[in-house]
């Protein structure tokens, strides 16, 4: 664990910034664009099933009828005939981690990838580019019945019929444009089926590595928490930094049975050249309990909500999220719960930081619906502003139809005050480590919610963004 | 040389000068204790001392074992061996107290901290402060009470080992039973290193268990008499009253 804490606290950004070369003939690259075309090749590459290809063209479909929303930050940057759907290294993906190809194995391996699967993880995914290089979880999970693939797989085995039933039913194509566009070209991501009662004691993680320049990246997560089983989910993410856009638009559904508990936690630091337009979304049955970490770091713009509808009585959910927006980002992020059984309850909390001109807006929506009897939610976002350039805005949105709902919001906005940075370095610290320090401390509540490498992680991420990295 | 030699030092706090003309020296481990009506400028002195940035040095020279201070930042005087006791510690949120002077530790010495040998010097000094153990894990001055602030600040000051402590009205808000607890710690920090101390307080009671090298009165910016530790007695029996007048000169 030491050794990795080291490798972790000495990254700086050539860590993630460092770009393989992809011209050659291992790579299969499809054309950019989106065109009918494209998706049929898509579907084809990927053998999928008829309904799978029927249901593409249709997702086709839907996004060219879809407008964008009216809100949020300008996408303009992006255009999709320029944008590669599907990268994919030539070579099938691996299970034994010494036959992945050297030049995947190496990002990896720079990310610490395998290393922290040894150490501290029940299963690990890496998908690069638009395809899973490498999967594999511990035998004695396994053996507890826990499935851990990639979704191609399932699509065509044991598990085909359930995954037909789940696949973008939480979130359907038609609800937004980029929902649209990934049921249109998805390829890579994770099945996860826990068994009913099964606990599994260690995390569960992928990791999303986008390497292609001007691809985009579509995994879709699709997890099946069954009744009273247990489980901790980690994603992470990060890519290289091009001079033209890349695309982020993954979609991850979770449903969370009876009793169960889901903790699915993120790390995300994509290139600041990256429109990360992500959909996540969570059903809870009754009494279920599904929990979010989320630290958003990278992209250039980010649209991200992970929402959670909590259908069954006294099901909860609790959000913790961190956003930093540094130069040229515009980072628009929150949460969203519809609260539907009665005696539900969520606590939302969300803190972001904004530098260097940065653009920070939390974005929330509490839905109380009428059957929600005595619905709890508690909402508290704060906001530290680094410098006067920057912009952090709130627009929380409640819409309350019961009338015992107990419902609190609070928002604070706040700067590093002087005083506070003299009496750390009153200590010995020298400035810029003082700021560093009071921007971890107001970090802290996220990074306690997180794995301990994670929040090294994360630790390292602040550090590189107050120094200007 | 004295440790710390303070020459005519005028200091200004947005353009209104607060500081005028202080020259005041103390000695390797001498305890001086500067007292003085309220406004007269005491913490303006620890504050500038410190390198404060808003306390805008006027004129004079700051020398510390005969390095000039005046351009130096807080934290370089800090690991030149001055501390300050603060009259209103700032409260630091996710950040442990323990883990923050752990850090501070490390920057001061540039050696790592052994986290076994520290965590035991730490609880012994909080045994001595009567410091609830709970607070080493809570976030730095985040709810602590006035008192448990303030002893909070005494705790880093023994961790540190600073070769100058300024204390800024430490005493001030505590129960009788946290002054004797205050002063306990006072005491260690003189004894275990022969630390120097500049007590900054308007109350005497901090001093009963003390030795007291010298005293300093100061009134509206100026040092307007100095004596031994005899001048305390007679502030408590005729207050400042009687050096009003001389501060006016």
């Amino acid at each position: 664990m030491a050794d990795n804490r080291q490798a972790v606290q000495d990254i700086d950004r050539s860590l993630y910034d460092f770009k393989d070369d992809e011209s050659g003939q291992e790579f299969y690259r499809i054309e950019e664009g989106l065109t009918e075309d494209i998706v049929l090749q898509v579907s084809e590459e990927k053998n999928d099933p008829d309904w799978m290809r029927e249901f593409r063209l249709k997702c086709l479909g839907i996004y060219d009828q879809t407008e964008m929303v009216p809100w949020g930050p300008a996408i303009d940057g992006l255009d999709m005939g320029r944008i590669a759907t599907y990268v994919r290294h030539k070579g099938e993906m691996k299970t034994d981690w010494a036959d992945v190809p050297e030049e995947i194995k190496n990002t990896f391996e720079r990310l610490g990838i395998p290393q922290a699967e040894r150490e501290s993880l029940a299963g690990v995914g890496a998908q690069y580019d638009s395809e899973l290089v490498y999967h594999n979880v511990r035998e004695e999970v396994a053996a507890q019945g826990v499935v851990y693939t990639d979704l191609e797989s399932a699509i065509r085995g044991e598990y085909a019929e359930m995954i037909r039933e789940h696949f973008m039913h939480l979130v359907p194509p038609t609800d937004h444009k980029f929902a649209a566009l990934h049921g249109a070209v998805w390829s890579g991501g994770s099945f996860v089926y826990v068994p009913k009662g099964v606990k599994v004691e260690i995390p569960l993680q992928s990791y999303f590595r986008l390497n292609a320049k001007g691809a985009g990246q579509f995994e879709h997560t699709l997890i099946i928490v069954d009744e009273g089983a247990d489980l901790h989910f980690i994603e992470g993410c990060s890519a290289p930094k091009y001079n033209v856009a890349n695309l982020h638009a993954g979609c991850v559904e979770l449903y969370v049975a009876k009793k169960a508990r889901l903790r699915y936690s993120t790390i995300e630091n994509w290139s600041k050249n990256m429109y990360n337009l992500n959909t996540k979304r969570a059903i809870v049955e009754e009494d279920g309990v599904m929990e979010w970490v989320s630290g958003s770091f990278g992209s250039a713009v980010s649209f991200l909500y992970p929402s959670t509808i909590l259908k069954g009585d006294r099901s909860r959910m609790e959000y913790t999220g961190i956003t930093f927006s540094g130069a040229g980002q515009n980072l628009d992020t929150g949460a969203k719960v519809v609260m539907q059984g009665e005696d539900t309850s969520c606590v939302i909390s969300s803190k972001s930081i904004a530098k260097d001109g940065g653009i920070g807006t939390y974005r929330s929506s509490v839905i109380v619906g009428k059957n929600a009897r005595r619905a709890k939610a508690s909402i508290s976002c704060d906001s530290l502003m680094l410098d006067s350039r920057s912009r952090s805005d709130t627009i929380p949105a409640m819409d309350i139809r019961t009338n015992d709902a107990d419902i609190g919001h609070e928002a604070r906005i706040g700067r590093i005050s002087d005083e506070a940075v003299f009496y750390l370095m009153s200590r010995g610290i020298p400035e810029a480590d003082a700021r560093a320090m009071i921007v971890s401390g107001f970090a802290d509540s996220v990074s306690k919610e997180l794995p301990l490498e994670y929040a090294v992680e994360m630790n390292n991420l602040i550090k590189l963004e107050m120094s200007g990295g | 040389m004295a440790l710390l030699e303070i020459n005519d030092l005028s200091v200004a706090v947005n353009e209104k000068r607060i500081l005028q003309g202080i020259t005041l020296s103390i000695g390797e481990g001498e305890t001086h204790v500067l007292m003085g009506p309220n406004g007269a400028g005491k913490s303006t002195l620890g504050l500038s001392l410190m390198g404060s940035p808003g306390y805008v040095r006027e004129s004079g020279t700051i020398l510390f074992d005969g390095q000039d201070l005046t351009e130096l930042s807080a934290d370089k005087r800090a690991k030149a061996g001055i501390f300050l006791s603060f009259q209103n510690p700032i409260e630091v949120p996710g950040v442990s107290l323990s883990s923050f002077i752990r850090n501070a530790i490390h920057e001061q010495t540039g050696q790592p901290v052994k986290l076994f040998s520290y965590q035991k010097k730490l609880a012994a000094a909080m045994e001595l402060l009567s410091m609830d153990p709970s607070y080493a894990d809570r976030d730095l001055n985040v709810g602590f009470s006035g008192g448990e602030k303030k002893k909070a600040e005494i705790l880093q000051m023994l961790l540190l080992q600073p070769r100058l402590a300024i204390l800024d009205e430490t005493d001030s808000g505590l129960d009788v039973d946290a002054v004797r607890t205050v002063s306990q710690g006072v005491e260690a920090y003189q004894e275990s290193r022969n630390g120097a101390l500049l007590i900054i307080t308007h109350s005497t009671r901090i001093l009963e268990s003390l030795h007291v090298d010298r005293v300093h009165i100061l009134v509206k910016g100026r040092i307007v008499r100095t004596g031994d530790a005899s001048l305390i007695e007679e502030i408590n029996r005729n207050g400042f009253e009687q050096f009003i007048q001389d501060g006016d000169r």
